[in-house]
């Protein structure tokens, strides 16, 4: 029925039925996009085109996304790292996302993607330094790396106005904003989702969804949802699921969203998967979930079923991934000797870029903050002996 | 009890299940607060002893915590609401300031807030970006609503108390630093500490240092080096409550030594030891021998770990404030 004039909201037909005129949620859980299965069985036509290169690239940075984790977390219980948020059952999740994104892409970091932001170019010393607490570590303009989101959905509106400003602009760019679960949660993502709908900004929501934030399970407590795809319904944005330890299925599902995207169409793409970690160093999650649960997982962690598929391909031999390991040890090994040497500039560090010029208060402050530790070598070692909570 | 049984954070925790075990219509609700206990286990317990519905996680939603925690609070319930570290409450400011703080006053009195949200303050733990801001001077400047920073275990829990049973809400920003860094007796069962007092922790005759919250045992350290060394005896006053600020107790204090140095973590400029100077200035300037001064954190965002301690004041720097203080030193 045509009303007649151009109405300022869609009116629909009339219909004298509540069922029919109710949007529901749907009854079933949507599928998970998945090319290889938990046992490793899968279609070789329908592969995405990588070739054999391409094929253990992937492999190779989760192997690194595993190794740094393991090693992260050893290094902050020896007291050589600050909090440290392992990605460990997430590598496919991590890998294959971002090893979707192009050259122009910058991506907009939450903090549980270390290969991410590895992927774009970020020195691995420097990732080091931003878990040691090092403002410095945070210079990755050129690698196109913004700093890691650590309060929830604070990164989600200025990512969208990125790539608002992107779409404005002559590359075909996009800005992908890396998040949890939990962060749909946040006022943040949901007006800057609208807004990314609105302005039609070419930005890609990467949902990692591993089942919780902390301790609050995703579907008790988290969201009434059944999924966070969905949820770009009510924006009028487009929602895609997909196996998140899978990690062929991850690249392709992104690859095609980020096509999408970067045609003005923001996009969330919900990447199902599983901390097998803690959530951070701080955290112990025999408190809120069962060691049954984690061995389920543990069975069907993403590198394994990467492992079967490039075996039955032929493309990795006998000896090929303890190379690889070696190797990739031997790099973490040489970014963190790096990172031992960083020297900090010293108090300066604190003052400087607050704002483009300093202001005479303070370099006032400076100038009497350096007078003072000269004037009292003891204030030095109550910093250096300080007991560190 | 009688000895030293409770740390600052199991005070918290304490005063939580003899103020929900009391009062029926206490809920606590905010992240992680239920089977996990809540990230630094101030709400451990809590769940088993007073089940699911008046102990709840919520999601990601600081915005929801505290508006909903207004809401409830006019339906009749007692919300005490945990934002899960103070670098979160700047989503919640609008409703702290648009809806908390004016309730009564928008209704002329029909509705009011009683409500309760804790927050874990300020650094020195080690803690990742946006997990160690000190910004209670911005909320103190909020008319209606009150701030409330303990500094013991003792006031924690009697404090607390208070706070749940104001019928006005309260800001509760609790030292992280020192969740577990001592034990003092802290009584079984309900006591209160009033808001609005602040407490003299030692008496003297030469000097006054005000302080609050997490500065208050790196200043003790520092009076009592201060002490040691040279022949001066200082009062200490923790403040305890920012709002609603006890200026009686203070101003005596001055109008007795003369002299004041003001210590806090948070930022300088606009910091609440501004409004402690000027309340100095407008009721006891002919009492003042000397210029006050201001031991604060730098005009500059807190570092992350790596230059944290920098950024702190510590003992030493608040003994050289004192110091200067002493001396009748001008300028900055
Ligand atoms: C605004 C805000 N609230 C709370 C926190 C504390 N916090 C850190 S991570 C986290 C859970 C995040 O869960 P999710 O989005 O699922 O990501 P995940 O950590 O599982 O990867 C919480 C509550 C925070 N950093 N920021
Ligand atoms: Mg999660």
């Amino acid at each position: 029925m045509s009303h007649g004039i151009e109405q300022p909201v869609p009116l629909g037909e009339g219909n004298s039925s509540i069922a029919a005129c109710t949007i529901s949620q749907p009854d079933e859980t949507p599928p998970r996009y998945q090319l290889v299965n938990e046992d490793g069985e899968y279609d070789p036509d329908s592969l995405p085109d990588l070739d054999d290169e391409e094929l253990l690239d992937l492999f190779e940075w989760m192997l690194l996304q595993e190794i740094v984790d393991e090693r992260m977390v050893t290094l902050q219980r020896r007291g050589e790292m600050g909090t440290y948020a392992s990605g460990r059952g997430q590598e496919a999740s991590i890998v294959g996302s971002s090893y979707a994104l192009r050259e122009e892409d910058w991506l907009f970091p939450y903090g549980r993607e270390a290969a991410a932001m590895l992927i774009q170019g970020m020195p691995l010393r420097d990732l080091m330094l931003y878990w040691r607490g090092v403002e410095d570590a945070n210079m990755q303009k050129a690698h196109r790396v913004f700093p890691p989101a650590i309060a929830i959905g604070t990164h989600i509106p200025v990512g969208v106005g990125y790539a608002w400003g992107l779409g404005l602009g002559e590359e075909d760019a996009i800005a992908a904003l890396f998040h949890g679960d939990g962060h749909p949660s946040t006022g943040e993502f949901q007006s800057g989702a609208n807004f990314a709908g609105v302005m039609n900004a070419p930005a890609l929501f990467y949902c990692q969804n591993n089942g919780y934030s902390i301790s609050v399970p995703f579907d008790e407590g988290q969201t009434a949802a059944q999924t966070v795809a969905q949820k770009g319904m009510a924006w009028g944005i487009d929602g895609i699921r997909v196996d998140g330890n899978d990690v062929l299925a991850v690249y392709d599902a992104v690859s095609q969203a980020r096509e999408h995207v970067a045609d003005g169409n923001p996009t969330i793409v919900e990447s199902v998967t599983y901390r097998l970690e803690a959530h951070t160093t701080n955290d112990d999650p025999s408190r809120y979930r069962e060691a049954d649960e984690v061995d389920w997982w543990e069975e069907r962690e993403p590198i394994s079923r990467f492992r079967t598929v490039l075996e039955s391909e032929g493309i990795l031999a006998d000896g090929d991934e303890d190379a690889m390991r070696q190797e990739l040890n031997q790099q973490f090994d040489e970014a963190k000797e790096a990172a031992d040497g960083y020297e900090s500039r010293g108090i300066e560090e604190l003052f400087t870029y607050v704002y483009d010029e300093l202001p005479p208060e303070l370099e006032r402050q400076l100038g009497e903050f350096e007078r003072f530790l000269e004037g009292h070598p003891e204030a030095h070692d109550y910093i250096d002996h300080r007991p560190k909570g | 009890m009688t000895d030293a049984n409770r740390t600052l954070v199991e005070a918290v925790n304490d005063g939580l299940h003899t103020a929900m075990a009391a009062d029926e219509r206490v809920i606590v609700y905010g992240e992680d607060v239920g089977d996990n206990g809540g990230v630094f286990r101030a709400t451990d317990g809590l769940i088993e002893a007073f089940g699911d519905e008046r102990v709840v996680d919520t999601p990601i939603a600081e915005i929801s915590i505290v508006g909903s925690a207004v809401g409830l609070s006019m339906a009749g319930f007692r919300p005490v609401a945990e934002i899960q570290f103070s670098g979160f409450i700047p989503p919640v400011f609008n409703q702290l300031v648009s809806m908390a703080s004016r309730i009564r006053w928008r209704t002329r009195g029909e509705h009011n807030a009683p409500m309760v949200v804790r927050a874990p303050y300020g650094g020195g733990v080690r803690a990742l970006e946006h997990h160690s801001e000190s910004l209670e001077s911005a909320y103190a400047h909020v008319p209606g609503l009150q701030v409330v920073i303990p500094g013991t275990p003792y006031d924690t829990k009697g404090l607390l108390q208070s706070a749940i049973d104001d019928p006005d809400p309260v800001l509760f920003l609790e030292p992280k630093l020192h969740y577990r860094a001592g034990r003092q007796e802290v009584p079984d069962g309900q006591y209160s500490v009033p808001l609005g007092d602040a407490a003299v922790r030692r008496k003297g005759t030469d000097v006054t240092v005000i302080s609050w919250g997490s500065m208050m045992p790196p200043t003790m350290e520092a009076v009592d080096s201060l002490e040691d060394r040279r022949d001066v005896d200082v009062e200490v006053i923790d403040v305890r409550t920012l709002s609603p600020l006890d200026r009686e107790t203070i101003v005596e204090s001055i109008k007795k030594t003369g002299k004041a140095t003001v210590v806090h973590e948070g930022p300088k400029s606009g910091g609440f030891a501004a409004e402690l100077v000027a309340t100095l200035n407008e009721r006891a300037l002919m009492y003042l021998e000397a210029p006050i001064h201001r031991v604060t954190g730098f005009d500059v965002p807190i570092p992350m770990l790596g230059m944290e301690d920098y950024y702190l004041p510590n003992p030493p720097r608040i003994a050289a404030g004192i110091e200067r203080t002493l001396a009748g030193e001008g300028g900055v």
